[in-house]
C-alpha cells in the first residue's frame, strides 16, 4: 500500500542525498518525492510517497528518524489530508480534436494553457487518481509528452 | 584565534587526551598548532590503523576515540575503520582535512567527496564551511557519537577553514531536535509490566545479552543480579562477551553460527527469551523463522529502529539497558523455573573434540584463558581464531573482549589493541590474531616499540585464511582456492625487525611455558603459534540453517547428510 | 547447460579477455573463487584488498588493459575504496567485483553488509548492484566497455551471494549499446581548423602532454605535431613517458614541482596545446597567472574537463589520436615549414652525494632500459618525476590525482605480472613503504624479481617540506623514531636486503640489485632536511619558483 510521509528536514545542502541514500541503501521504494522550503526558511518539507506494508513503513519511519538532519516524520496516510499533484501534458490535437479535448478537460476542471498547430498543452492539479484519470482520458488523442510532480499533502484543520 | 586552534580547544573541552592520525597537505595548519595543545598525537603508519586504534580506544573506555586524516587518500583510508565502528556502535569521531572551499568539486589534488563517501557508514557527518561553526559542530558530533545508540561521526574541514580567523567564539549549541532525538528513551511501565508477567510465568527462561549491555555502563551488575537471583541462564552474542562471569554455571557462552551447543540448544528450547541490546543479526539467529520459535520474545534496545527490524517480538521495549535491567533487578523476584531446564541445558554442553598431532587451537585457547585475569583485555582479529577465542577465552568484565563483530574486519586487531593499550596503560592487552589478519595492518607493529606498549600478540598461525578454508572444505569439496598463506613471512624475524621479541611455538608444552612467560613480562611479545592447519571451528550452524542444526564435531557425516 | 552466477561471471570475464585477477576471498565471494579455480584466469591472492586494487591498477597501466579485482562484502569492499578513488582520479580502466549479502538481507545491516554502491558512487564511472543472474552477462560487458572507453575509469559490480548461486543459461552478450553513454571520439572540424590556425601562427608554441596521451596511445601523433610545429613539449606527472624524455624538445614536468625549463616555457609561450590533461591545481599553480601570453587549445575526451579549471580559447572534445590525426592532416596541407627553436639547457645542476636526485641518476644509469618505475607519494615521487628520464609510455606508474601513499609497491606487483620480462622498480619513501607493506608477502610468495628502493629520510618528507615553507619550519608529527630495521624486514620476507651506506656504494649496490632476478629491497638513507626544489609556492605563477 502507498503511504504518504511528511518529513521536515534541515534546509541545507546534502540532506536530499542523505534521504535518497537511505532509501536506496535499504531497498525502500519511493513512488514520488517533493521537496520545498516551508514557512520557516531553515526547514524544508519532503513529501514522500512510499510503497510498502506496515512493517516496511515502520522501518522507513524509524530509519528516517535516525537521520540527524530529519526533524520530524509524520505518516499522514490516514489523516484527513488534501493531496495534490500538478500535471502538464502535451497532446496531439488537430482542429476537430481541440474542441473535444476542451470539453473533456472542463469536466476535470483542467486548463488548456497553450495551443499549437497540431497540439495543445493541458495543465491540471488534483489527487493522484484524478491526474491518472485525466491522462487516461487523453490517451486516445495521442500523448506527446508528460511532466508531473509527485504528491504534496497537507493535513486539514487547524494546527 | 584560527579555526584549527578553535577546533583543538573544543576537543580539549571534550576531554580528548589522545588522537591517532597521519598528517598531509591540507591538515598541515591543524598539525601546526597541535603541539601547543594538551592533546597527545599518535602517528600511525596507515590511516586505517588510526581509525581502528581510535575505535579500540572507544570500545575499551566508552569514551569517544578520535582520529585525524588528510583529504583524499587519507580520508578514504579511514572508511573501513568507520564502517567497522558503525556496525558495532562504537563512538568514534574522525576529523578529516578537505581541499580549500574554492577547490571543492573540481577534482582538485587529493580531493575526495568524503562526506558523500562516508554517509552510509557514519551516524552523521559534517562539512564545515565556516570556522565559526566549529564549536557547535564539535559539540553536536560528540553528543551524537555517544548518545542513543553510539556510532561514528565524521567532520570534514577545508584547509581554509583551518586558517580562518575566528572573531568571537560562540558558546557551543546543539540543535534542540537532535537532543530530543537522542535522549534516553523513557522506560515504558506498561511494557515493563508485560515483560515481568512473561518472565514470571516462564518455566524455561533465557537471557540473551549483546553489545547494548556492554555499552550501558554498569548495567552488567544488574544483569548478573537478575540472572543469579532468579536462576535464569545467560547466553551472549559476540558483542556481549564479558557481561556475565564465565565460571558461573548459568553462563552458556555465545549463541549463533559458532555458538556453543548449549547456548543454541537453550535458544531453541526456551519458552521466554529476554534479548537485551542485541540486533538479531543473521550470524546470531541462523534461520530467522525458526529462531527461538517456542519462546515468547522480549526485546530491549535503545535504538527503536532495531526493534522489529529483523525479528518480530512479543514485548518490544525501547529503553537503555541500564534503566531496564535496574528496574528488572528490583521487580523480578522468586520466579519458579522448571528445575529440569538447567539440567537439560547441562546435558547439551558440547563434547570436546579429539586432539590432533599438531597443536590444537582449542588447547591454545584454554591456555590463554587460564592466563586471563580481571585486568586483561582480549582483542581479536577476524577468522577462526576469533571464534575460538569467543568460545574459549573469557574476559571477566564488559569491554574486556574487543572484536569486530558486525563488519568482521580483518586487520582490526593490531591497531585496535594499540588503541586499547594506550587508553588503558595499567591493563594487560592480549591480541589473538591470525596469519592472514595480522598481515593486513602489519605496519602498525612500529608503534609497539616506539611507545613501549607491552601488548602480547598471540598469532594463531595455521598457514591459511583458515575460516575461508573451513568453508571450502565443508561446502566446496575441498576446493582450496586462494587461501594458502604458507609462504608467509618469518614472524620471528619480522618481530625482530621491529625490535620486538618473537618466538615460534609448536607443542602444547612450549605453548604453556611461553605464553605464561609472555603474560608475566612487561614487554611486548609476538608468539608465532603454529597450530593444526586442518583444524575447524566447531560447533557450527551452517548459514541459513536453524540453530538446532549444529555440526558438533569434526565432520559429523550424519549431520551433513541430514541437511541435504 | 545451466551455470551458476559465479560461473557465468567467470565465463563473461574470459569473454572480455581477462587473464589475471587480483583478489581476496571471503564469505560472499566463495562461489566466485570456486568458479575462478576452474577457469583459465590466473588468480593472485594479495594480502589486503587495498593492495589488490592498486595491483590491478598497476597491471592496467603497464599493459593498457582493463584490470580486475575481486573482494568480499563489507570490509573487503570498503578496503577497496582508496584504490578505486585512486584509479578514478587517474582515469585507470578497472573493473571491481564485490560480493554482497543475499538480496533478501540487503538493507538489514546484515553481517558484513555495506552499501558499497552508495559509497563508491562518487568515485566510480558507474556501478551496479546485480539483481538478477540473467543480467550478469550484459552488466559485465557494459562494465568493461564503460571502464575502457571514453575517459577510462573504474566500474564496480556488486553481486549478492544468492545471485552468484542462482542458475541460468549463459548467453554471451556482445553488442553493448548504452543510450545514455556515447563518448565523442571525433573532434569538431571548425574547432580543429581554429586550432590549426593558432598553431600555425604561433611563434613559441608549447605542447603539454597528460595522461590522456597514454590512454589514447597517440605518442607517435604527438611527435609528428611537434615536428610540424616546432613546439616545445612539457608533461604533467601523468604524461611522463608519453614523449621521449631524452629528446631535445622535451622540457620536463610542469607545475608546482615542475622543472624550471618547463615552467618557464609555459609562462612565456604564445600557444599552449593541452593534450589529455585536466589543469589540476598542482599543474597550473595560480590559475590567474597561468600561461599569460598564450592562446589555449584544450583537447580532451571528457567534455566536463574543458573549461573546468582554466578558460580555454579552443575547446576540442574527442579522442586524442583521432583529433591529432585530423590536425596533422591540416598542418601538413597549410604549414609545411618546420620552425626551429633554440632550446635552453635544461640540465639541472645536482650535487654529488647521498641525495635522491643524484642517486636516481645513478639508478637510471644502471637499470635496464626496459625498466618500469612505480613510485609512492612524497618527495621521492617528485624527485623521480624530475630526475628520472622516461622515454616510453607506460614505464612510469604513479598516483597523481589522489596522491595515495601505499600505491607504489602493490602497483609494482601488478606491473610485474603484466610485464614479466621487464624490470620493475618501486621507488618509495619510508612512510609510504609502510603503507604498502602487506603486499611484500605477495611478492615474496610469487618470487617476483621486483626491486624496491626506499629513500629513507626517517620522516614524512613531503609534509615536512610543506611545514618548512608554510609553518615557519615548525615540524610536527612527521619524524619517525627508528622503529623499523628494513634489512631485517627484508630477511623476514625472504628478500635480498641491500643498504647504501655511503656515496661510493651507490653504483655497486645498484649493479648488484640488477644482477639477478630476485626480490630485492634497497635502502638508501638520505637527509631529512633535503627539499624538492624548485617549488612554486601556493598562489604564485609557475615562473615564480624558489
Ligand atoms: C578485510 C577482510 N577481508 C576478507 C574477509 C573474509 N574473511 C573472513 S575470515 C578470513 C580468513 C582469516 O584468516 P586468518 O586471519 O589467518 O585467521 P584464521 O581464520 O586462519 O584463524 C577471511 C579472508 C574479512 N573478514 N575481512
Ligand atoms: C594515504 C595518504 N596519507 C597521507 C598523505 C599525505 N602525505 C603526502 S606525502 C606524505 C609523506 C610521504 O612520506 P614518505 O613516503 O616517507 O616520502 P618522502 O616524502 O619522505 O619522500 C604524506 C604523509 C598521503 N598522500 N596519502
Ligand atoms: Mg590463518
Amino acid at each position: 500500500m502507498k503511504h504518504t510521509l511528511a518529513v521536515l528536514v534541515e534546509n541545507h545542502p546534502g540532506v536530499l542525498s542523505r534521504v535518497s541514500g537511505l532509501f536506496s541503501r535499504r531497498g525502500y521504494n519511493i513512488s514520488s518525492l517533493v521537496v520545498s522550503e516551508t514557512e520557516d526558511s531553515s526547514v524544508s518539507r519532503m513529501t514522500i510517497v512510499v510503497d510498502g506494508d506496515e512493517k516496511i513503513i515502520e522501518q522507513v519511519t524509524k530509519q528516517l528518524n535516525k537521520l540527524i538532519d530529519v526533524i520530524k516524520v509524520s505518516d499522514v496516510t490516514h489523516d484527513e489530508t488534501v493531496d495534490r499533484q500538478l500535471l502538464l501534458v502535451k497532446v496531439n490535437a488537430d482542429n476537430s480534436a481541440k474542441g473535444e479535448i476542451a470539453q473533456l478537460m472542463d469536466i476535470f476542471r483542467a486548463r488548456i494553457i497553450d495551443i499549437g498547430k497540431k497540439s495543445l498543452i493541458v495543465e491540471a492539479t488534483g489527487s493522484e487518481e484524478k491526474i491518472d484519470a485525466i491522462i487516461k482520458s487523453l490517451q486516445p488523442f495521442g500523448i506527446l509528452e508528460i511532466v508531473k510532480t509527485g504528491t504534496i499533502s497537507m493535513v486539514r484543520g487547524a494546527k | 584565534m584560527l579555526g584549527s586552534e578553535l577546533l583543538l580547544k573544543c576537543l580539549e573541552e571534550k576531554q580528548v587526551k589522545l588522537v591517532f592520525g597521519i598528517p598531509g597537505g591540507v591538515v598541515i595548519p591543524l598539525y601546526d598548532v597541535l603541539k601547543k595543545s594538551n592533546i597527545k598525537h599518535i602517528l600511525t603508519r596507515h590511516e586505517q590503523g588510526a581509525a581502528h586504534a581510535a575505535d579500540g580506544y572507544a570500545r575499551s573506555t566508552g569514551k569517544v576515540g578520535v582520529c585525524f586524516a588528510t583529504s583524499g587518500p587519507g580520508a578514504t583510508n579511514l572508511l573501513t575503520g568507520l564502517a567497522t565502528a558503525y556496525m558495532d556502535s562504537s563512538p568514534v569521531v574522525a576529523i578529516t582535512g578537505q581541499v580549500a572551499k574554492a577547490f571543492l568539486g573540481k577534482d582538485s589534488f587529493q580531493e575526495a567527496d568524503t562526506v558523500g563517501l562516508s554517509q552510509p557508514v557514519t551516524k552523521h557527518n559534517y562539512l564545515v564551511r565556516d570556522a565559526n561553526e566549529i564549536p557547535d559542530i564539535v559539540a553536536e558530533a560528540f553528543y551524537i557519537a555517544t548518545h542513543g545508540r553510539p556510532g561514528p561521526v565524521l567532520i570534514d574541514i577545508p584547509k581554509d577553514v583551518f586558517t580562518q580567523e575566528v572573531s568571537e567564539i560562540r558558546e557551543p549549541k546543539i540543535r534542540k531536535h537532535i537532543i530530543t532525538k537522542l535522549e534516553k528513551p523513557v522506560l515504558n511501565e506498561i511494557q515493563l509490566g508485560k515483560a515481568l508477567e512473561l518472565l514470571k510465568h516462564s518455566k524455561r527462561p533465557l537471557i540473551l545479552a549483546g553489545g547494548g549491555v556492554t555499552q550501558a555502563e554498569g548495567s552488567y551488575e544488574f544483569l548478573r543480579q537478575v540472572a543469579m537471583n532468579n536462576e535464569i541462564p545467560v547466553a551472549v552474542t559476540l558483542m556481549g562477551k564479558g557481561v556475565f562471569p564465565a565460571d558461573n554455571p548459568l553462563f552458556l557462552g555465545m549463541v549463533g553460527m559458532h555458538g556453543t551447543t548449549e547456548a543454541n540448544w537453550a535458544i531453541q528450547n526456551c519458552d521466554c527469551l529476554l534479548a537485551i541490546g542485541i540486533r538479531f543479526d543473521d550470524r546470531v539467529t541462523g534461520k530467522l523463522e525458526e529462531f527461538a520459535s517456542k519462546a515468547k520474545k522480549i526485546h530491549v534496545d535503545i535504538d527503536a529502529a532495531e526493534i522489529g527490524k529483523n525479528c518480530a517480538v512479543d514485548v518490544p521495549i525501547c529503553a537503555d539497558s541500564y534503566d531496564f535491567l535496574k528496574m528488572l533487578s528490583q521487580k523480578l523476584r522468586g520466579i519458579k523455573i522448571n528445575k529440569d531446564w538447567l539440567k537439560q541445558i547441562e546435558l547439551n554442553k558440547s563434547i570436546q573434540k579429539v586432539s590432533h598431532s599438531h597443536l590444537d587451537p582449542q588447547e591454545v585457547m584454554a591456555t590463554i584463558n587460564s592466563l586471563v585475569d580481571e585486568k586483561t583485555i582480549v582483542v581479536t582479529d577476524v577468522g577462526q581464531h576469533q571464534m575460538w577465542a569467543a568460545l574459549f577465552v573469557h574476559p571477566h568484565y564488559p569491554r574486556g573482549f574487543i572484536t569486530s563483530g558486525g563488519l568482521g574486519t580483518m586487520g582490526f586487531g593490531l591497531p585496535a589493541a594499540i588503541g586499547v593499550q594506550m587508553a588503558n596503560p595499567e591493563k594487560k592487552v592480549v591480541l589473538i590474531t591470525g596469519d592472514g589478519s595480522l598481515q593486513m595492518n602489519i605496519q602498525e607493529l612500529a608503534l609497539i616499540k616506539q611507545w613501549n606498549l607491552p601488548i602480547k600478540i598471540f598469532l594463531i598461525n595455521n598457514g591459511y585464511l583458515g575460516m575461508v578454508r573451513q568453508w571450502q572444505e565443508l561446502f566446496f569439496n575441498e576446493n582450496y582456492a586462494e587461501t594458502s598463506l604458507e609462504a608467509g613471512p618469518d614472524w620471528e624475524k619480522l618481530a625482530q625487525a621491529y625490535g620486538i621479541k618473537g618466538k615460534t611455538l609448536r607443542t602444547p608444552y612450549e605453548c604453556k611455558e611461553s605464553l605464561n612467560t609472555a603474560i608475566s613480562s612487561r614487554e611486548p611479545w609476538l608468539m608465532d603459534i603454529k597450530v593444526d592447519p586442518g583444524a575447524n571451528v566447531f560447533p557450527m550452524v551452517p548459514a541459513g540453517c536453524s540453530l538446532d542444526q549444529i555440526w558438533g564435531s569434526w565432520k559429523n557425516e550424519a549431520h551433513v547428510s541430514s541437511l541435504g | 547447460m545451466e551455470l551458476n552466477g559465479a560461473q557465468i561471471l567467470v565465463k563473461a570475464l574470459e569473454e572480455q579477455g581477462v587473464d589475471t585477477i587480483f583478489g581476496y576471498p571471503g564469505g560472499a565471494v566463495l562461489e566466485i573463487f570456486d568458479a575462478l579455480r576452474e577457469s583459465s584466469i590466473r588468480q593472485i591472492l594479495v594480502r589486503h584488498e587495498q593492495g589488490g586494487a592498486h595491483a590491478a591498477s598497476g597491471y592496467a597501466r603497464a599493459l593498457g588493459k582493463v584490470g580486475v579485482c575481486v573482494a568480499t562484502s563489507g570490509p573487503g569492499a570498503t578496503n577497496l575504496v582508496t584504490g578505486i578513488a585512486t584509479a578514478y582520479m587517474d582515469s585507470v580502466p578497472l573493473v571491481f567485483i564485490t560480493g554482497q549479502v543475499a538480496k533478501a538481507m540487503v538493507g538489514t545491516d546484515a553481517f558484513q553488509e555495506v552499501d558499497i554502491t552508495g559509497i563508491t558512487s562518487p568515485i566510480t564511472k558507474n556501478n551496479y548492484l546485480v539483481q538478477n543472474v540473467q543480467d550478469l552477462p550484459k552488466i559485465i560487458a557494459e562494465a568493461f566497455y564503460i571502464a575502457k572507453s571514453g575517459r577510462p575509469g573504474p566500474v564496480l559490480i556488486d553481486i549478492p551471494r544468492d545471485v552468484s548461486m542462482a542458475k541460468c543459461q549463459y548467453n554471451p552478450y556482445r553488442n553493448v549499446d548504452i543510450r545514455s553513454y556515447k563518448p565523442t571520439l571525433k573532434g569538431h572540424p571548425t574547432m580543429i581548423k581554429k586550432a590549426v590556425k593558432i598553431l600555425g601562427e604561433a611563434s613559441s608554441p608549447v605542447i603539454c602532454i597528460g595522461g590522456g596521451v597514454i590512454n589514447s596511445g597517440c605518442s607517435a601523433e604527438v611527435q609528428e605535431v611537434v615536428e610540424l610545429t616546432g613546439a616545445k613539449v612539457v608533461s604533467t606527472l601523468m604524461g611522463l613517458g608519453a614523449y621521449p624524455g631524452n629528446s631535445q624538445t622535451f622540457q620536463g614536468m610542469l607545475g608546482t614541482y615542475g622543472n624550471k625549463a618547463a615552467n618557464l616555457a609555459v609562462q612565456s609561450c604564445d600557444c599552449f596545446l593541452a593534450l589529455g590533461m585536466r589543469f589540476d591545481d598542482r599543474v597550473v599553480g595560480n590559475p590567474e597567472k597561468f600561461a599569460p601570453e598564450a592562446q589555449i587549445i584544450h583537447i580532451d575526451i571528457d567534455p566536463a574537463e574543458i573549461g573546468k579549471n582554466i578558460p580555454v580559447d579552443v575547446p576540442i572534445v574527442g579522442d586524442l589520436k583521432n583529433v591529432l590525426q585530423d590536425i596533422i592532416k591540416l598542418l601538413k596541407k597549410d604549414h609545411k615549414v618546420r620552425k626551429t627553436i633554440n632550446f635552453p639547457n635544461r640540465n639541472i645542476q645536482i650535487n654529488e652525494g647521498l641525495n635522491a636526485p643524484w642517486v636516481l641518476r645513478n639508478l637510471q644509469r644502471v637499470a635496464p632500459s626496459n625498466t618500469i618505475v612505480t613510485t609512492d607519494v612524497g618527495q621521492h615521487q617528485m624527485w623521480t618525476a624530475q630526475h628520472y628520464i622516461f622515454n616510453q609510455p607506460r614505464t612510469f606508474i604513479s598516483s597523481g590525482g589522489l596522491g595515495t601513499m601505499g600505491y607504489g609497491i602493490p602497483a609494482a606487483l601488478g606491473a610485474q605480472l603484466a610485464m614479466p620480462e621487464s624490470t620493475v622498480v618501486a621507488i618509495t619513501g619510508d612512510g609510504s613503504f609502510q603503507m604498502g607493506m602487506p603486499e611484500l608477502g605477495t611478492i615474496a610468495e610469487l618470487e617476483l624479481p621486483i626491486k624496491i628502493v626506499i629513500f629513507n629520510n626517517n620522516t614524512l618528507g613531503m609534509v615536512r617540506q610543506l611545514q618548512h615553507y608554510y609553518c615557519g619550519q615548525r615540524y610536527s608529527f612527521v619524524d619517525f623514531k627508528k622503529t623499523l630495521d628494513f634489512m631485517m624486514l627484508a630477511k623476514a620476507y625472504g628478500a635480498e636486503g641491500l643498504r647504501i651506506e655511503k656515496e661510493a656504494d651507490v653504483t655497486d649496490v645498484f649493479k648488484e640489485t640488477f644482477a639477478n632476478r630476485k626480490f630485492t629491497i634497497v635502502e638508501c638513507p638520505i637527509n631529512s632536511r633535503d627539499l624538492v626544489n624548485p617549488i612554486v609556492l601556493a598562489g604564485n605563477g609557475l615562473e615564480e619558483m624558489v
